[in-house]
């Protein structure tokens, strides 16, 4: 018995919408996974696949929307009863316990279930025995599990859904850490279960393994569907186009930059924890991509810049003064402003009004007389900031909590050009920012660096590099590898530096 | 919609309750939880003796020392941060205080020197509250210990310091003139509650209308964005704390004037209780958040509880069940409002 795809849908989500504070994560969202289907959820970081994934798995609850599960419409799903019903999700951590023995791990929602007060442990084995048995491979099962190699505590979990009953099995980026031969085997585990009527759902952004092995397509992008269809229908093209919303390389940044000023930004044999030796130069007017593979060094680049980073050797200078000392202030004293990667834990106080937030890093040069704050300068500060940004609120007096993720970078990119910085560094500028925000945003990056403005952009979102930067410096193992400018520098040309970064 | 058909008395009632009984904010429901006291003690004690200006004059001057003790702690609060030393502080300071006083009236000034007595007096008392917040200031911004774990140590240490300089004993025969502080009117109005009123002035100033308010206020709402956005955040910690110290030593000398006795353990239930009427405020302990009048209004609330009781011949330990009560009120009805607004 093959059932290959039934009729009904086993999972079927309805018109999604989920919003958090003024961020709308999903919006109108139908998804329907059949038994015995491989379907793969497709999107970049940031189009609200973990936000569906925690749907499904109720964790978050829809604002919007229906769910139902082989067939019955479900009016609120919670952890528990998701997990009743047969929705398993394995997260990319796997959710197990390191410090169990593969057995304990897998017996220990039985355990749990029976409420036994006393462990037989014979008991244990026989299931731990049993399930693996059902997936047709044989793990040591009094090892820790904590010890296991990544791919088997991944067999142990899939072991451990199936324990459960499970029929519909969420795989949450499964190949993330997996080597070639290993994502083949759980592929090959994956169709097996898919012959057992399993429903199986994909979630990945790596566009080659999904061509491989799903069977219909959903691709999310900001919070909605954008495609959706069998697999047939697709190629790497189409899913890029889908994903990103653009071909890369669509438009360029063609601001002239004069190679004789002298640079706004010195960087001189930058080492540190990553760093090994980085120096280059940004001159007024030009923006400065800088990508890698995570941890590659462009990040701690930018910390060191920023101050953030305080430990290393070599010299930063703006306009040829180096600086004094390895601080924030230090930096944001000589003309760094800095915009950081996780907006709402480094850069913004999200209770405090949008006026609080944009006057923040600025507040000692808005007193009066007396050292007191000048209300009416504030205000007229913030307003001017706001305005030229395009922040859409309904006042000034607004919690930043409230607004939008484009809206709120727009906040923190007013508070930082608030002090009138010479160089600018941004870490992620657009993460999580929808796509008409997105290129707004850019829009301004450009304006700022034509009026003289030295640009960092620390991004790993080629177009958003290919896009907005005059060159693009790739990072591997703490060096600048590469250097891509003016017509070398493509999203092709990018992404074959990275791979060569592996 | 309708507010602008309402009587001005009723438009104003309906913004303070904000539509619902117990009104919208916190500040607008301590409004009403002081009313609701107010007329109950009337009622229970009666009008003729609960209404009366001896009674006021009575709440007027028990009222600022722990209003005084209270913003020093709001003021911590505000940072995200506790200050549990501020009433050791209060009587560190007002023993040295007393005993710079009394050391000066024993030497060549003789009994004429009153005012330069009670002026070292008091500057050595400031002095005192100086140091001891640029201790706490300090541990917090440099070496980054949790400000209740410093406090605490530090309310031992100065505690344990004021015991060591008086040896548990209390210091008496301070300048005649000093009593006055604690003890004298102006203009018919209380001193204490002159000081209190100017400690509430200044704090609102400076929390709200000077740059390091506002950064203190960005500290406790979120360190970490506080200092990627380049604040000064350890001058910021620093100064939080000299200023609380500073206002717990003016309230120390305060408390000896009014005693005309200082000693190392006086006041010491002063702390638990500011606590209470910082949270009773509406204060987010959390961080980010000050109410200076939230403050004064929750301190008179207790005071015309405790007062109330006193005149009922209840005893001091049947006030702080109230006390605690009253508290507990306030907090379970603020919480189930604030689950059913969100």
């Amino acid at each position: 018995m093959t059932p290959r795809s039934s009729d009904r849908p086993f999972l079927s989500l309805t018109a999604i919408g989920k919003s958090f504070g003024g961020v709308r994560a999903l919006d109108d969202v139908s998804l329907d996974v059949s038994a015995g289907e491989i379907h793969c959820l497709a999107g970049e970081n940031g189009s609200g696949k973990s936000t569906l994934i925690k749907v499904i798995a109720g964790v978050h609850r829809p604002d919007r929307g229906s769910i139902a599960i082989a067939g019955q419409p479900v009016a609120s799903l919670t952890p528990i009863s998701a997990v009743r019903q047969g929705v398993q999700v394995i997260y990319q951590d796997l959710s197990l316990f390191p410090n169990l023995t593969v057995a304990e791990n897998l017996a220990i929602n039985s355990l749990v279930e029976h409420r036994r007060t006393l462990v037989r442990w014979r008991d244990v084995r026989r299931t731990a025995e049993h399930a693996l048995e059902r997936l047709r491979v044989s793990i040591d099962l009094d090892r820790l599990v904590g010890d296991l190699p990544i791919a088997e505590k991944q067999l142990v979990a899939i072991a451990r859904a199936l324990l459960q009953d499970a029929r519909l099995i969420v795989l949450d980026e499964p190949t993330t850490a997996l080597t070639g031969v290993e994502v083949d085997a759980l592929f090959a585990l994956v169709r097996d279960l898919q012959q057992r009527g399993v429903a199986i759902l994909f979630v990945t952004h790596k566009m080659r393994e999904m061509l491989q092995a799903a069977d219909r397509f959903t691709v999310l992008r900001n919070g909605r569907v954008v495609e959706s269809g069998p697999a047939a229908e697709f190629d790497e093209a189409r899913l890029t186009h889908a994903m990103t919303g653009r071909a890369i390389g669509e438009t360029r940044f063609d601001g002239r930059v004069d190679a004789s000023a002298p640079p706004r930004l010195r960087i001189r044999d930058l080492t540190g924890p990553i760093l090994r030796g980085v120096t280059f130069d940004v001159r007024p007017g030009e923006i400065v991509g800088l990508t890698g593979l995570l941890g590659a060094g462009q990040g701690e680049l930018a910390a060191r810049v920023a101050g953030l980073e305080t430990s290393g050797t070599g010299e930063i200078a703006v306009d040829g003064a180096p600086l004094p000392a390895c601080t924030v202030r230090a930096a944001a004293r000589a003309g760094i402003g800095y915009v950081p990667e996780d907006r709402l834990r480094e850069g913004l106080f999200l209770d405090r009004s949008i006026a609080d937030n944009a006057n923040a890093s600025s507040l000692r040069a808005l007193t009066t007389g007396l050292r007191l704050l000048s209300t009416r300068r504030m205000r007229s500060q913030a307003d001017r900031w706001i305005h030229d940004l395009g922040v859409k609120a309904p006042s000034i007096d607004a919690p930043v909590r409230q607004l939008s993720g484009g809206n709120q970078q727009r906040v923190v990119l007013a508070r930082v050009l608030a002090t009138r910085p010479k160089v600018l560094v941004l870490n992620g500028p657009t993460v999580g920012v929808d796509v008409g925000a997105k290129e707004e945003i850019h829009a301004t990056i450009r304006q700022l660096a034509a009026g003289g403005l030295a640009v960092l952009i620390v991004s790993d979102d080629l177009p958003e590099l290919v896009q907005s930067c005059s060159r693009v410096l790739v990072f591997r193992h703490g060096r600048v590898t590469a250097e891509l400018g003016a017509a070398a520098l493509t999203g092709d040309a990018l992404q074959e530096q990275l791979s060569a970064a592996h | 919609m309708t507010g602008s058909r309402l009587p001005v008395g009723a438009a104003l009632v309906n913004r303070v309750l904000g539509g619902g009984i117990l009104g919208r904010t916190p500040f607008a429901r301590l409004v009403v939880f002081t009313v609701a006291v107010f007329v109950s003690m009337t009622l229970l004690v009666g009008s003729d003796r609960f209404l009366t200006t001896a009674n006021f004059q009575s709440i007027a001057f028990q009222l600022p020392e722990l209003a005084l003790l209270s913003f020093a702690m709001m003021l911590s609060m505000l940072t995200g941060g506790i200050d549990l030393s501020v009433v050791s502080v209060a009587n560190l300071s007002s023993i040295v205080a007393a005993m710079t006083m009394v050391h000066v009236l024993r030497g060549p000034a003789g009994a004429g020197g009153d005012a330069i007595a009670i002026a070292a007096g008091v500057g050595a008392g400031v002095c005192t509250g100086l140091a001891c917040g640029l201790v706490n200031g300090c541990a917090v911004a440099f070496v980054r210990v949790p400000s209740i774990l410093v406090t605490l140590g530090t309310l031992q240490l100065f505690t344990g310091l004021a015991l060591v300089l008086t040896g548990g004993q209390a210091i008496i025969g301070l300048p005649d003139s000093f009593q006055w502080l604690g003890n004298g009117t102006l203009l018919a109005v209380p001193v204490p509650l002159w000081l209190c009123a100017a400690g509430a002035a200044v704090m609102a100033v400076v929390i709200n209308r000077t740059a390091f308010g506002v950064e203190a206020r960005l500290v406790g709402t979120n360190p970490i964005a506080a200092w990627f956005a380049a604040l000064p955040v350890r001058s910021v910690l620093v100064r939080t704390y000299v200023t609380t110290a500073l206002v717990s030593s003016v309230t120390g000398l305060l408390m000896v004037s009014r005693a005309n006795s200082a000693k190392a353990d006086y006041g010491s239930s002063y702390l638990l209780q500011s606590i209470l009427v910082v949270v009773l405020a509406g204060v987010d302990p959390a961080g980010g958040s000050a109410r200076v009048a939230g403050v004064g209004l929750a301190v008179f609330a207790l005071e015309l509880l405790s007062s109330g009781f006193g005149m009922m011949r209840l005893t001091s330990f049947a006030t702080e069940l109230a006390w605690g009560a009253f508290l507990l009120l306030v907090m379970v009805i603020n919480s189930v409002l604030e689950r059913r607004g969100k």
